[in-house]
């Protein structure tokens, strides 16, 4: 038995409702600081609060351990009414080590919950986070509510009945800090109780230990007279419905098995293990009995190449990568435009140039999705607004690729792939299907003879009879698809592709700016800012502010109303995570005097960022920090 | 009772196309297109389910002229693509046309991993030691010291081994033939064509404008039958106008090339296994030609057909977890893990 029943109980604490609260786990890239956060995400969660994530970690699997490039962070935001964003500042800190500490301090708010791990404030520890003092004692940290907790000391006491070694009895000490953080949240530990139970059902050892730490992490808590005060942050007013928690790259994955389904094809995935899209090759890989075929392929060429020979056979073929791998995938995405085939290739943006930053967020590949080929190539591009999103994203993104044989892009970033929020699940057969069709009568069949409403050209599968016919990346003849280099054949072909893309502006919905539908600003915007941006105009509108919100899910054609829009404002702003990349697209296309926001960290927006930017823009002083 | 229907008989002519053919007048590729245009009507497949991938080069434009399905890609790529198609419908039959750029310089890397994966692919590498589409570079397959227009004073390279390089990939059919052995060339196709897994087929080709000449000392005059050594599964390894030389054991493992006669029979020598599972004899054979009196082997090098294909294992692993796990729910799959309701 666990001597911790024992310890008297503290005297009563007092509990505060309140709205919402933004916590963060920091420590150590070997601490489990991204278990952690996940379950308390989804123990908040299944609890009916709003939630928002930040997972921010190293590129490093194991940076040396207590050092600054090693320090691994999860943040949540979780409210009891609808929120977009993981939160600007942090109410709730929890520090591993000196290294985590020294990283996060400057986001958590004054007066803010501040919990360390003591036993790894000694001298060496200090040392490796080039710390000259130690900020326990130096007063450093007087404007906190300082918790030191010597959480290796209280789980090693916690376990050390059930015979493990020291190393192992350490890595349960996040599980006892969660402990803490339930408590302190008023949350139930069950839902952790049971991942733990499922997750080593074939180590009862470690079973025990983990569920050990994470009660006696509780019981600490309700023990000792330390915490004077616990949270309640009660359920959110969702849309009803059921709901789960969801990242952006399990959402694209659903989305693309989802898409196969409704068009009643096999789905093949051709990818190339890339951060931070590999999890959705993991996902995939895993629906077999979906009849999902995943390729591990040697390179990104590969992936993509192999996909665009699915595609040939009637599969719907999708391929995914990051940055850098689009760049290798854009020959073979020429060849898709020459051949007609469809395919989506998913981005899942991440900061560069070159291998940049692989594990941090950045909106830097719109104008290679656009522009990024030989010749005149034109793609049509979609993005993603939030996690959740990413699973309409693919199912839309597959429909055109089908009916247009074409290659669509899918751009997604770091920030949607990692972030979690709750996902209201549709019911499938809620969902329209878009049954895929194929040339199957020889009488007539010319492969490039082209249906006079979408300009596809018919889809005739390897294995038909009398279909037999060639296709390539040299130029083809319209119409019968042979072999031709004439003037004005390729002219009428370079426009015809054209036309093609520029006709889904009649296949897709105008958009509706949110907020005011004209005034003063009109913010555009795209991707995974969509969530700061729309709270910082809700909270700026709430201060009479009149601004309004345009956001873009279809970069490639833009809806057809877009120009009559942005002549509604005497102002737009352009926020991006880049230079300035959509802003050169609409300064280029409409003419106007568009501003940008940009932010290039590796980090998404913070809310207080873009209120400071619209003040300036309308004239008002004020301080947003 | 169930009336399982035959192909309908096919000629030659059925796999000719209306395209006009493009390459040089004299050039080693329309025996090779040749070839496979006899043969392909003798497989017993239906013709709507021959592909013919290609990469680029001059070989490359080889699917234009075969009336099939096929699909000229982008340098290099071919087998990547081919891989996707076997993958996705292993029903059809899918040939691979390419040349000694496309194959093992800018699309090397595929090539091994299809070999290694035993995708059911065959892999017609048309080897003429040059790049002819780009008018005369040297290749991956050129000799050292070649002199071309971008080595005016010799390449450094040293060239690949095709042969060799296969087997170091672990393809499980490896052999070699040459454009103008035309019937020699259609028994290797057929031989490729039996076989399950990548059957990888190095034709030596002749290039008349840029290369002209490229494998004269095999095929000129006496020089194929003093140079060449026909391989044949079960035969011992005998070469020579009068079949008077051959190819012994020697007692540390290595080979050695002998003359029969003065107590040496065939007995004595070594007897070809195209179907011996581990590939050390095989890149033993098809190393042999690097050194001096000793000829080189065409045929089939290597033919082991017990490795399951890669399509197959892929196939074989979706049904096992759709026995497992029955067929895939999506609306149990979007629910799976935790979920909530909200009223």
């Amino acid at each position: 038995m666990s001597t911790l029943t024992e310890v008297p109980l503290a005297p009563k604490t007092r509990r505060e409702v309140i709205e919402r609260a933004v916590i963060r786990f920091a420590g150590d890239s070997g601490d489990g600081m991204q278990i952690t956060g996940s379950q308390f995400t989804n123990t908040v969660a299944l609890y009916g609060n709003d939630i928002a994530t930040f997972p921010d970690y190293p590129a490093e699997i194991r940076a040396p351990a207590g050092t600054i490039p090693g320090v691994s962070g999860f943040q949540l935001h979780f409210s009891s009414n609808e929120i977009y964003t993981p939160g600007d500042a942090i109410d709730a800190l929890i520090a591993m080590n000196p290294a985590a500490l020294k990283v996060n301090i400057s986001d958590l708010k004054a007066n803010g919950i501040l919990i360390v791990n003591s036993d790894s404030f000694k001298e060496v520890d200090l040392r490796k986070a080039q710390m000259t003092s130690n900020p326990l004692e130096d007063h450093s940290l007087d404007k906190f509510r300082l918790f030191p907790v010597e959480l290796q000391r209280l789980t090693r006491a916690a376990l050390q009945h059930l015979g493990l070694d020291a190393k192992a009895m350490d890595r349960c000490k996040n599980f006892f800090a969660l402990g803490m953080c339930y408590w302190l949240y008023n949350r139930s530990t069950e839902p952790t109780v049971r991942w733990i139970e499922e997750k080593f059902n074939k180590k009862p050892l470690l079973m025990e230990a983990n569920k050990l730490a994470l009660k006696a992490g509780y019981s600490y808590c309700e023990a000792t007279e330390a915490f004077q005060v616990n949270y309640e942050i009660p359920p959110a007013q969702l849309t009803p419905g059921l709901y789960r928690s969801i990242s952006g790259n399990q959402a694209l994955a659903l989305g693309f098995v989802t898409a196969a389904q409704k068009a009643g094809l096999s789905l093949f995935l051709g990818s190339y293990p890339i951060t931070p899209a590999s999890d959705i090759l993991h996902e995939l890989s895993q629906y077999k009995n979906y009849g999902v075929i995943t390729f591990q392929a040697e390179d990104e060429i590969a992936a993509i190449t192999s996909a665009i020979g699915a595609s040939y056979t009637g599969a719907l073929a999708i391929t995914t990568t990051s940055g850098p791998g689009m760049a290798l995938k854009t020959e073979a995405m020429g060849l898709a435009i020459a051949t007609e085939l469809p395919l989506v290739v998913c981005d899942i943006q991440r900061g560069g140039p070159s291998t940049g930053l692989p594990t941090k967020t950045e909106q830097a590949d719109l104008l290679q999705a656009l522009f990024g080929r030989n010749s005149e190539a034109p793609i049509p591009v979609l993005a993603a607004a939030t996690p959740g999103d990413c699973f309409w994203v693919a199912l839309e993104a597959s429909r055109i690729a089908l009916k247009y044989m074409i290659p669509v892009i899918v751009l997604s970033d770091g920030y949607l792939a990692n972030g979690a929020e709750p996902w209201r699940i549709p019911k499938i057969e809620d969902i329209p299907a878009f049954p895929a069709k194929f040339a199957t009568e020889p009488e007539g069949f010319m492969p490039y003879k082209r249906d006079p409403q979408t300009l596809a050209r018919p889809w005739a599968l390897p294995g038909t009879p009398g279909l037999e016919h060639r296709i390539g990346g040299l130029e083809k003849q319209d119409v019968t698809g042979n072999v031709n280099y004439e003037p004005l054949n390729h002219e009428k072909m370079v426009r015809i592709r054209a036309a093609k893309v520029a006709g889904i502006a009649q296949d897709i919905p105008n958009v509706l700016p949110e907020g005011d539908p004209e005034g003063d600003l009109l913010v555009v915007s795209w991707g995974s800012t969509a969530g700061s941006i729309t709270a910082a105009i809700k909270s700026a509108r709430a201060e009479g502010r009149r601004i309004g919100h345009l956001h873009l899910r279809y970069l490639n054609p833009l809806p057809s109303n877009v120009g009559e829009i942005l002549k509604r404002y005497k102002k737009i702003l352009v926020p991006e995570l880049n230079m300035g990349q959509l802003l050169w697209v609409l300064r280029a296309k409409f003419l106007v005097d568009a501003v940008g926001l940009n932010k290039i960290q590796g980090r998404p927006f913070k809310q207080a960022e873009l209120e400071q930017k619209f003040d300036e823009m309308l004239g008002f002083q004020g301080n947003h920090q | 009772m169930s009336t399982a229907t035959l192909p309908p008989p096919l000629t030659k002519k059925d796999f000719q196309t209306d395209q006009e053919v493009r390459w040089c007048p004299g050039c080693g590729d329309y025996a090779i297109l040749s070839a496979v245009q006899s043969v392909f009507p003798e497989l017993g497949v239906r013709k709507e389910n021959f592909v013919v991938v290609s990469g680029i080069g001059c070989s490359s434009r080889f699917p234009y002229y075969m009336n099939t399905y096929g699909f000229h890609t982008i340098h290099g790529r071919a087998p990547a693509i081919a891989t996707g198609i076997k993958i996705a419908n292993p029903d059809l039959e899918v040939w691979m046309a390419t040349g000694d750029g496309d194959a093992l310089a800018i699309g090397g890397n595929h090539t091994i991993h299809m070999l290694r994966r035993n995708v059911g692919i065959k892999v017609l590498l048309f080897n003429n030691r040059i790049y002819g589409l780009t008018k005369g570079q040297y290749s991956p397959t050129s000799e050292f010291h070649k002199v071309t227009k971008s080595t005016p004073y010799g390449s450094a390279d040293r060239p690949f081994n095709p042969i060799s390089l296969a087997i170091g990939a672990e393809a499980t059919f490896v052999a070699r033939s040459v454009d103008v052995f035309q019937s020699h060339l259609k028994d290797t196709l057929r031989h490729a064509a039996a076989h399950k897994g990548s059957a990888f087929v190095e034709i030596l080709q002749n290039c008349n404008i840029f290369n002209d000449g490229a494998w004269f000392s095999l095929t000129e005059k006496d020089a194929r039958s003093e140079q060449v050594l026909q391989l044949e599964h079960g035969k011992p390894l005998v070469f020579g106008k009068n079949h008077d030389k051959g190819i012994r054991r020697k007692s540390d493992g290595d080979i050695e090339v002998v003359q029969l006669g003065n107590g040496i029979a065939e007995s004595d020598l070594v007897v070809h296994d195209a179907h011996h599972p581990r590939p050390s004899y095989a890149f033993l054979l098809s190393h042999m030609e690097h050194r001096p009196g000793f000829p080189t082997p065409i045929g089939v090098l290597r033919a082991w057909d017990d490795l399951p294909r890669y399509e197959d294992v892929m196939r074989d692993q979706i049904q096992e977890v759709i026995a497992k796990r029955g067929p895939g729910d999506l609306n149990k799959l979007l629910r799976a893990g935790d979920t909530w309701e909200v009223k």
